[in-house]
């Protein structure tokens, strides 16, 4: 029962946060429009002919930039576990009768809500500035986004979890954050693009890959198909394996941190 | 149950630094317990440990009737702390702040609403509960706080420096809703202090810190009392002159010189400060004043310590007591 209302308010607190912090929500709609707007006008042109026929990149692009966002926003919110222990805050939470476990999964769950919430502005955005796209899809891509969310959270948490400031937090940015995206095929299709095989051996390794991947098939449809990395239902078997190894991480990070 | 803590033989042991050292102490149900000493003395390493933030390396402890290391949950819902750094969310209002805290601390939602009413009211923060903590001043942060810390009904509240860093004012009000919250909620407060005037008005009984080891304890009057005597306060041009003949000729060893004076205890302070001025008289010193007052707590601390609580504060912060402070945290 306590521990219930541990994680509820745990979890209200980030979404509080996320509401409030004005700087971030105008961050989280501006970025995605760079990149889909001038990004893509750039780099339109360099694709024709390795996407289907019926696929134009924008389209292609959006789903990667959804979990490029959710993968940034993710990693992002270690920085508040920081924060947190800098401030003194999480003593407050670490003392308190609730168990660790609970402590991690209201954290997790209520970052992963935020970025969620960033996933579908994207999505929103990716309609407003007119990216030939069903609405309805945004039905299927919702528990997808959830699901690429708990995984990436719990490695911002857990490696937040061992940092005691935040100086060591902007290496996350390079070591962490740009080679997944980079390796994700977020940008570029992983699949008959004649890519050299070192980087597709690599990015099989990286979840986010399947995580975008799903999120293509459930989005573009059979178009998607030619080029998929591998089947919707083994992606979501990727990643769900993927989150369930990282909360079993993170609850240990959370339960060694004092 | 009378005695709502008691510590066996507690002790924190950091590489060759023993930071609480074999200490054994009762508390008594309903009383206001303070640890005085200068920091790095281990008070809050004690704290620590009692609210089982920190494992003790030998010896071991109850608080209210639970083990501080098997029965560490019960324990957590026992008290309430205000850690000596603050520990509320500056993007949260006041009242989310309490309302969190009560989650965390299980609660019950029907209670919650009246808690946190009353928690506001008895911290006069009422008018304020709905903004962000980032517009509070450290004072009301503090008063949130003491109050957040008593949302659960503890039977213990540990504060940790509760006044340090703030001005004279703020201290005085804090000081008055300790007492008023002590006697609201009918619960036992242990403070850890380096303030002696804190530790003087607030506690019912102190035990005063050093190096690890309690090394008195009683209450205020009591370890006053028992330095048997005045104070005589000589101010003159030749202080340290003044102060080795005072030793030498008339062996009066309880001696301090504190912001330029010389402080010296004795059994019968009208007798002997004709004595000093005669003393001073013939060595051509001149006294520019002579006063009497009774012992305070710096007296004790110095008669126990043989040392000034105040001389070793300032110290700590560039000497070895620095790096032993450093180790603590």
């Amino acid at each position: 029962m306590s521990e219930r209302r541990g994680f509820y308010s745990l979890w209200l607190r980030e979404i509080k946060r996320f509401i409030r912090d004005r700087t971030r929500l105008v961050t989280s709609f501006v970025q995605p429009i760079l990149w889909l707007i001038i990004f893509a006008a750039a780099f339109a042109t360099r694709f024709v002919g390795s996407l289907p026929a019926d696929l134009n990149f924008r389209q292609f692009l959006l789903p990667g930039i959804i979990g490029q966002t959710i993968l940034f926003t993710a990693m992002f919110m270690g920085i508040n576990v920081i924060w947190d222990k800098e401030f003194g805050f999480m003593k407050e939470i670490l003392v308190s009768p609730v168990s660790r476990l609970t402590i991690f999964l209201g954290k997790m769950v209520g970052d992963s809500t935020d970025a969620f919430l960033q996933g579908i502005i994207v999505f929103v955005i990716g309609l407003a500035i007119g990216i030939p796209l069903n609405p309805i899809t945004l039905l299927y891509a919702l528990p997808i986004l959830m699901l690429i969310s708990f995984g990436l959270v719990s490695i911002g948490l857990t490696i937040a979890s061992f940092m005691s400031n935040l100086e060591g937090f902007g290496a996350i940015q390079t070591f962490v954050n740009l080679p997944l995206f980079f390796l994700s095929g977020a940008l570029f299709p992983l699949k008959g693009g004649g890519l050299p095989t070192w980087l597709t051996d690599v990015a099989a390794w990286n979840p986010l890959t399947y995580g975008v991947d799903a999120l293509r098939h459930v989005m573009l449809g059979n178009s998607w198909a030619p080029l998929q990395v591998q089947s919707l239902w083994v992606d979501l078997g990727v990643v769900a394996l993927f989150d369930g190894i990282m909360v079993v991480v993170g609850t240990w990070a959370f339960t060694r941190m004092k | 149950m009378s005695h709502i803590i008691e510590t066996r033989q507690l002790t924190k042991v950091y590489g060759s630094l023993k930071a609480v050292d074999k200490v054994d102490v009762t508390v008594e149900s309903g009383e206001i317990f303070g640890l005085l000493g200068p920091n790095g003395a281990g008070k809050t390493t004690i704290i620590s440990m009692l609210c089982t933030i920190l494992k003790p390396t030998l010896g071991t402890a109850t608080v209210n009737g639970y083990d501080i290391v098997k029965e560490a949950n019960k324990v957590r819902k026992s008290i309430g702390i205000v850690f000596q750094d603050p520990s509320i969310d500056d993007r949260l209002t006041g009242r989310e702040n309490l309302y969190m805290h009560a989650n965390l601390y299980g609660v019950p939602a029907s209670e919650q609403k009246e808690r946190v009413d009353r928690i506001l009211k008895l911290v006069e923060l009422e008018d304020r509960a709905d903004d962000l903590l980032r517009t509070y001043s450290g004072g009301m942060r503090r008063r949130l706080e003491l109050g957040r810390g008593l949302i659960h009904y503890p039977k213990v509240l540990f504060l940790d420096e509760p006044t340090v860093g703030l001005d004279p004012q703020t201290r005085d009000h804090i000081w008055k809703y300790i007492r008023e919250l002590k006697q609201a909620h009918d619960i036992t407060v242990v403070l850890t202090t380096h303030y002696m005037d804190e530790a003087d008005r607030l506690s019912d009984r102190i035990a005063i810190m050093d190096y690890g080891k309690i090394v008195i304890l009683d209450s205020p009057s009591k370890l006053k009392e028992t330095l048997e005597g005045d104070v005589v306060v000589i101010r003159a041009n030749n202080i340290e002159g003044l102060s080795e003949l005072v030793t030498e000729r008339l062996g009066f060893n309880q001696k301090q010189i504190v912001d330029g004076a010389l402080e010296v205890t004795v059994r019968n302070g009208k007798a002997v400060m004709p004595r000093i001025m005669e003393l001073a008289t013939q060595n051509n010193i001149y006294v520019e004043s002579v006063l009497l007052r009774e012992p305070n707590l710096e007296d004790v601390f110095l008669h126990y310590t043989g040392r000034n609580i105040r001389e070793d504060t300032t110290r700590e912060l560039h000497g070895a007591a620095a790096a032993r402070r450093r180790a603590i945290r």
